[in-house]
C-alpha cells in the first residue's frame, strides 16, 4: 500500500475546517519507524489540531491518516476508527499521575480498566516499567516520585499497550526552565532507548531543536517546511521559519545575480546611503530585480571596533552604530543601526562595546542566506 | 572649608542612599535573614538573586516594613525605617515606596488610567496635576493607547506595565519589585527586562529587585547581591558576579560552570597559579588565575565556563585535555556539547559549524585568563 515500507505514520492531504476557517490545509506528512518528530508553530497554526486527528479526537474533513499501513481515518470513504482502537500512546501536559497509587498501579490501570488477565496485567507492566527504566521502583508511591521519574511513569503508561505510535501534547510546558531542559535531554535519550514512534507538539522552538529527528513548521494551517533540526536553521524555507527558529535579522534587499548556490544581492539603507552590496548563499529560482530577503543569524556577524585593514572590497563588510547592548552571561546581544535597519549582533562577553560606538561588521557568504518568500 | 564638608556629606548620603545594616529575622529556629549588610547609592537598580529559601524575599519585605526584624537597621534617604534596637518602626504607609508584584493587582472594574491614578488620588493630589502625570506615566510605559480600556481588556505583559506605571507614578523613594516577570511566557519576560531596565533608568528612581532568574539579574542591574541560607555570597556588577564568582556555590548559580577540585601547587604570578586536579585516575596541572584568599596549598575549586572550553579534533596548546563527547545538544546558535574526561564531565559550548559528533574523540583546551580557582 504504502510508499515507504518504513511508513508508520501517513497523513496524505488531511485538510480541517472549523466553521469557516480552514484549520489545516493540505498536510503532508509520514512519519517513519522509530523516527521523533515535532510539529512546530505558534498557537491556531494548526499543529494541535493535526495531533488530535491523528489520535482521533477529531474528525476532518479531507485526506486520509494511515497507521502501521491501516487507514484509520478517510472522510470521503466513510472511514474512522474511534482513539481505542487506533493502537496509539499519548502523554500530556499534566502527566495525569496518580499520587493515591503505586507506579505499577499507575501504568497498570489502562490494562485492568479493559479486563486483561493479571498474568498479561502484570507482563505488560513489568516491561513497560523497564523499558522505562522504573522497575526497581514499582512499588513506590507516585508522590515519592522526582520530576523526571514522573515523566518516565507517563510514557510507561503510554507505551503499555505497545502501541504503534505515542503522541505528545506539549508535556514539558508546566515545569519550570530548568527542569524542562534537563527533561527535553532525557525524554529523547528515552525515546531512543525504547525506539518507539513519536509525534511531539509544542510552541517552544527550543525544544524542536533539541529533541527531534525531523521539525514540522507549520503557521495558518499549511507546513512551512519539514526538514531536520541543523537544517531548518541553517537553511529556513522562507522569512517565517527563519524568524520563528532563533533569532534572525531580515533584511528587505533585490536579487542582482546567481552564480551556482551563491547570488548577489543589494539591500537599500534608506535616503542618502549607498545601499550595500553582499554575496550570500540560496536565492535559487528567483531572478535578477526580483524582491528577496537577506537572514543574517547574530551569531555569524563578526563585529570589530576597528576598521579592518586592507582590501574589503567583496567581503561583506558594512558598518553601523551600537544602540545598545543587553549582557547575558555567556554572551553579549548588541543592537546595531545600519541605515534604517536595526539588526541584533551576538558577541563574547568579554568585549566592550558602548551605545553609540560606530563598528565595523561583516559575514561570510556561506553564513548569509538569500530567502525568496 | 564649610562648604567643602557639606560637599562631603551630601555625596556621602546620595552614595548610601539606601543602608541595611546587619539585618537579621528570625522564623521560628529558623534564621531567614543572617547578618545581612549592603547599601544602593541613589537611583541605582540592585538585585537580589537567589533560590527560594534564601532570604532574598524576606529582606525585600523587611524594607518595604510589612513585617518586623529582629536586629540590625534600615534606613532610606537619610529616615530610619526599622531599627528595632532604637525601638523605631515606620509604617509600611509612611515609607514611601512603590512596588510591584508577581500578580499585577490591578482593579479589574477600573480603566487603566483610573487604576495608575489611584495613588495619586488617595494622596489628593489636584485632577489637573493628576491628569498630566498619569499621561506622563502611561506613556513611559507605552500605554497611552490602552488608557481607556478596563484591566481584563489587556494582556499579562500590559497589566504588568500598567503596573509599572502605578507605582511610579507618585515618584516614591524607592521601587520594590517581587519577581515581577514570572507569570509571563519567555519572549514577554526577555522584552520586559529591558523594558524595566529602560524605565527606570529614566525615571532614576532607587529600585530593589528580587528574583531567582539568574539571566534576569545579568541583564537588568547595576549590582548583583548573590544570597543562599540567609547570608550574602557575593555582591558585584553582573560582569563582576559572571566572571569572576568568588566561589563554587555563586559560579554554579550564575550561568553554568564546570567545577574541579583541586589544590593550589604553585603561585607563579601576583593571582596567578597552577591547580593540581585529579579525574579518572590521572592527575593535571591547570594554570588558573587565583580568586581571592587562594594561597599556595589552599584546597580550591576549579572553574570554567562552557564557552571558555575550546573543543577541537587536533592535538596541542599548553592545556590540552583528550576526552570523548557523550552526548550533543543542537541549540541553534550553539551546540551544547558533554565530553568525558576521566570520571569527569566536561560541558562545552561549541559551535554547529564544529560539527562536533558523539563518540568523537576531542580535545579541550583550556585559557588559563578564563579558569578561575575559587573558593569551594
Amino acid at each position: 500500500m504504502s510508499a515507504n515500507d518504513n511508513a508508520m505514520v501517513e497523513l496524505a492531504n488531511l485538510s480541517k475546517t472549523f466553521g469557516e476557517e480552514l484549520a489545516v490545509r493540505d498536510v503532508n506528512i509520514t512519519v517513519s519507524k522509530g523516527e521523533f518528530i515535532t510539529l512546530l508553530g505558534p498557537s491556531g497554526c494548526g499543529k494541535t489540531t493535526t495531533l488530535r486527528c491523528i489520535a482521533g479526537l477529531e474528525r476532518f474533513d479531507g485526506g486520509e491518516i494511515r497507521i502501521g499501513g491501516d487507514v484509520v481515518a478517510a472522510p470521503e470513504r466513510g472511514i474512522y476508527l474511534y482513539p481505542e482502537q487506533r493502537n496509539i500512546g499519548m502523554v500530556f501536559q499534566s502527566y495525569a499521575v496518580w499520587p493515591h497509587m503505586t507506579v505499577f498501579d499507575n501504568v497498570a490501570y489502562g490494562l485492568r480498566v479493559r479486563h486483561a488477565p493479571s498474568r498479561v496485567i502484570k507482563q505488560r507492566t513489568m516491561r513497560s516499567l523497564e523499558l522505562v527504566g522504573l522497575a526497581h521502583l514499582a512499588d513506590r508511591f507516585a508522590t515519592k516520585l522526582s520530576g523526571g521519574q514522573r515523566q518516565r511513569v507517563a510514557l510507561a503508561r503510554a507505551i503499555v499497550y505497545e502501541p504503534r505510535v505515542v503522541l505528545f501534547d506539549e508535556p514539558l510546558s508546566n515545569l519550570d526552565a530548568k527542569l524542562r531542559e534537563q527533561m527535553r535531554v532525557e525524554l529523547v535519550r528515552l525515546q531512543h532507548e525504547v525506539g518507539i514512534t513519536s509525534i511531539y507538539v509544542t510552541h517552544d522552538q527550543a525544544e524542536a531543536l533539541v529533541m527531534s529527528d525531523r521539525v514540522v513548521v507549520m503557521n495558518n494551517g499549511v507546513i512551512q517546511q519539514i526538514d531536520d533540526p541543523q537544517t531548518i536553521y541553517a537553511r529556513p524555507a522562507n522569512a517565517f521559519v527563519a524568524n520563528f527558529i532563533g533569532v534572525a535579522n531580515l533584511l528587505p534587499g533585490t536579487l542582482l545575480s546567481r552564480a551556482g548556490e551563491f547570488c548577489d544581492l543589494e539591500i537599500a539603507l534608506g535616503e542618502d546611503q549607498a545601499p550595500l552590496r553582499f554575496r550570500a548563499m540560496g536565492g535559487q529560482g528567483a531572478v535578477a530585480g526580483q524582491k528577496v530577503t537577506l537572514n543574517l543569524r547574530p551569531e555569524d556577524i563578526t563585529m570589530k571596533s576597528e576598521p579592518p585593514a586592507g582590501d574589503r572590497s567583496g567581503g561583506n563588510g558594512f558598518e553601523g552604530e551600537v544602540i545598545d547592548t543587553i549582557y547575558l552571561g555567556n554572551l553579549m546581544e548588541c543592537r546595531i543601526r545600519v541605515g534604517c535597519h536595526e539588526i541584533s549582533v551576538q558577541i563574547g562577553h568579554y568585549e566592550q562595546i558602548v551605545p553609540r560606538q560606530k563598528i565595523y561588521l561583516s559575514f561570510e557568504p556561506d553564513h548569509g542566506l538569500c530567502l525568496t518568500a | 572649608m564649610i562648604a567643602g564638608i557639606k560637599l562631603t556629606q551630601e555625596k556621602s548620603s546620595s552614595d548610601r542612599y539606601v543602608e541595611v545594616q546587619s539585618l537579621v529575622k528570625w522564623f521560628g529556629n529558623d534564621r531567614a535573614v543572617d547578618d545581612v549588610s549592603f547599601v544602593i547609592p541613589k537611583g541605582k537598580f540592585l538585585t537580589l538573586l537567589g533560590p527560594s529559601g534564601c532570604g532574598k524575599t524576606t529582606t525585600l519585605m523587611s524594607i518595604a516594613g510589612l513585617h518586623s526584624i529582629d536586629g540590625g537597621r534600615i534606613s532610606v534617604g537619610g529616615s530610619v525605617y526599622t531599627a528595632p534596637q532604637q525601638g523605631v518602626f515606620m509604617p509600611p504607609e509612611k515609607r514611601d515606596i512603590g512596588m510591584v508584584f508577581q500578580s499585577y493587582a490591578i482593579w479589574p472594574h477600573m480603566t487603566i488610567a483610573q487604576n495608575v491614578a489611584y495613588p495619586l488620588e488617595i494622596r489628593k493630589v489636584k485632577r489637573a496635576e493628576i491628569d498630566a502625570r498619569v499621561a506622563d506615566v502611561l506613556e513611559l510605559v507605552g500605554l497611552t493607547r490602552f488608557a481607556n480600556k478596563l484591566a481584563t481588556q489587556i494582556s499579562g505583559g500590559q497589566q504588568q506595565r500598567a503596573a509599572l506605571a502605578r507605582a511610579i507614578v507618585s515618584r516614591p523613594r524607592l521601587l520594590l519589585f517581587d519577581e515581577p516577570l514570572s507569570n509571563l511566557d519567555l519572549k514577554l519576560r526577555e522584552q520586559m527586562r529591558v523594558e524595566i531596565k529602560r524605565i527606570q533608568h529614566e525615571v532614576g528612581i532607587t529600585s530593589i529587585y528580587v528574583t531567582h532568574d539568574q539571566s534576569e539579574a545579568l541583564v537588568m542591574s547595576d549590582e548583583v547581591i548573590v544570597m543562599s541560607k540567609g547570608r550574602i555570597q557575593q555582591k558585584g556588577g553582573p560582569r563582576d558576579i559572571y566572571s569572576r564568582p568568588v566561589n563554587a556555590y555563586v559560579s554554579n548559580f550564575i550561568g553554568v560552570a564546570n567545577l574541579l577540585k583541586g589544590r593550589v601547587i604553585a603561585v607563579t604570578a601576583p593571582g596567578r597559579g597552577d591547580v593540581e586536579v585529579a579525574a579518572g585516575g590521572r592527575t593535571v596541572q591547570l594554570p588558573c588565575r587565583l580568586g581571592d584568599g587562594i594561597v599556595a596549598g589552599a584546597e580550591t575549586v576549579v572553574s570554567v565556563r562552557p564557552e571558555n572550553v575550546e573543543a577541537s579534533r587536533t592535538n596541542g596548546g599548553a592545556v590540552c585535555l583528550e576526552g570523548e563527547v557523550i552526548q550533543t545538544v543542537f541549540l541553534g546558535n550553539s551546540v551544547d556539547c558533554r565530553v568525558r574526561w576521566g570520571e569527569f564531565e566536561w560541558k562545552v559550548m561549541a559551535h554547529p559549524r564544529a560539527g562536533l559528533k558523539t563518540g568523537e574523540k576531542v580535545y579541550l583546551r583550556l585559557d588559563p585568563e578564563h579558569t578561575l580557582a575559587v573558593q569551594p
